[in-house]
């Protein structure tokens, strides 16, 4: 698997693990989050964006949780928070939010608007984990 | 070498967890990580540089800049540019552009030496990849 596969648009891993999305404009991020979540044996598709994740979201019907990060520019993690919870289809997946940065208001608002979680960056294995074991089946 | 990097603080445990990572499905992880966070950073980098010429004490704008840069150090385990960039933040904070640039200068200077050193080390890895691939070879 390169990390090529896990970039603006990849899939790694396959089989039926559960399909999480990650959603982080940081190149970086994204292939260290999708990292994780593939040693944790969980099929990965990591997007650029608020907007990639809509989309595929729209077309790809088994996605088992969405993993975010909150600041992205044009669409916030918060704001495609919102959007999933808005949709009658989505809003059952469960959504994680990640930040660099620990502000509790902001915290409460996403924990307010219907995330599952907050997370302190840089993701680690243990973080998901914890994450997983009390989500997904 | 690697022990040098950490005793002197360019990279911190993140690193590890990042090495952590690789394995037989993924052999070349760390280098491609690491790849990217020097690609990624060095147009950070730039934009950060446009932005101090082009928006005169704009902090708000370089302090957003500085923070993604930031969020890569932290990534990765690049822990002296990482308290650089930190030190740019704070100099935001305080409306300081003279602090701000002085602290710009740090992390670039920081990100050369790291790059350098990444560099180094990934090499005397492939080398001994080598190595041992003709030494189990021979045997």
């Amino acid at each position: 698997m390169s990390i090529g596969a896990a970039g603006a648009g990849g899939v790694v891993g396959g089989g039926e693990a559960p399909h999480v999305l990650a959603v982080d404009d940081s190149s970086v991020d994204r292939a260290v989050i999708a990292g994780i979540l593939r040693s944790s044996q969980f099929r990965v598709t990591a997007v650029d964006s608020g907007k990639r994740a809509l989309e595929l979201l729209g077309s790809e019907p088994n996605v088992s949780m969405i993993i975010t990060d909150y600041w992205m520019p044009e669409m916030t993690g918060y704001e495609l928070l919102k959007k999933v919870k808005e949709s009658s289809k989505l809003k059952k997946i469960p959504v994680v939010i990640m930040s660099s940065e620990n502000v509790p208001t902001r915290i409460s608002r996403c924990l307010e608007e219907g995330a599952e979680d907050f997370l302190l960056k840089p993701m680690r294995p243990s973080d998901v984990s914890r994450l997983f074991s009390r989500m997904l089946p | 070498m690697k022990k040098s990097l950490f005793d002197q603080g360019y990279l911190d445990e993140q690193f590890c967890q990042v090495e952590d990572l690789q394995d037989e499905a993924s052999p070349n992880f760390v280098e491609e990580v690491v790849t990217l966070f020097l690609k990624d950073s060095g147009r950070l980098m730039s934009n950060i540089e446009q932005a101090l010429e082009k928006y005169p004490r704009d902090f708000n704008r370089w302090d957003a800049y500085m923070q993604q840069l930031k969020g890569s150090c932290c990534s990765i385990g690049a822990s002296r540019m990482k308290n650089e960039c930190m030190s740019f933040r704070d100099s935001c904070g305080q409306g300081n552009v003279e602090g701000c640039m002085r602290a710009f200068q740090k992390v670039k200077r920081e990100h050369a030496v790291l790059r350098q050193k990444l560099e180094s080390y990934f090499q005397l890895l492939r080398q001994a990849g080598a190595t041992g691939a003709a030494t189990r070879s021979i045997k």
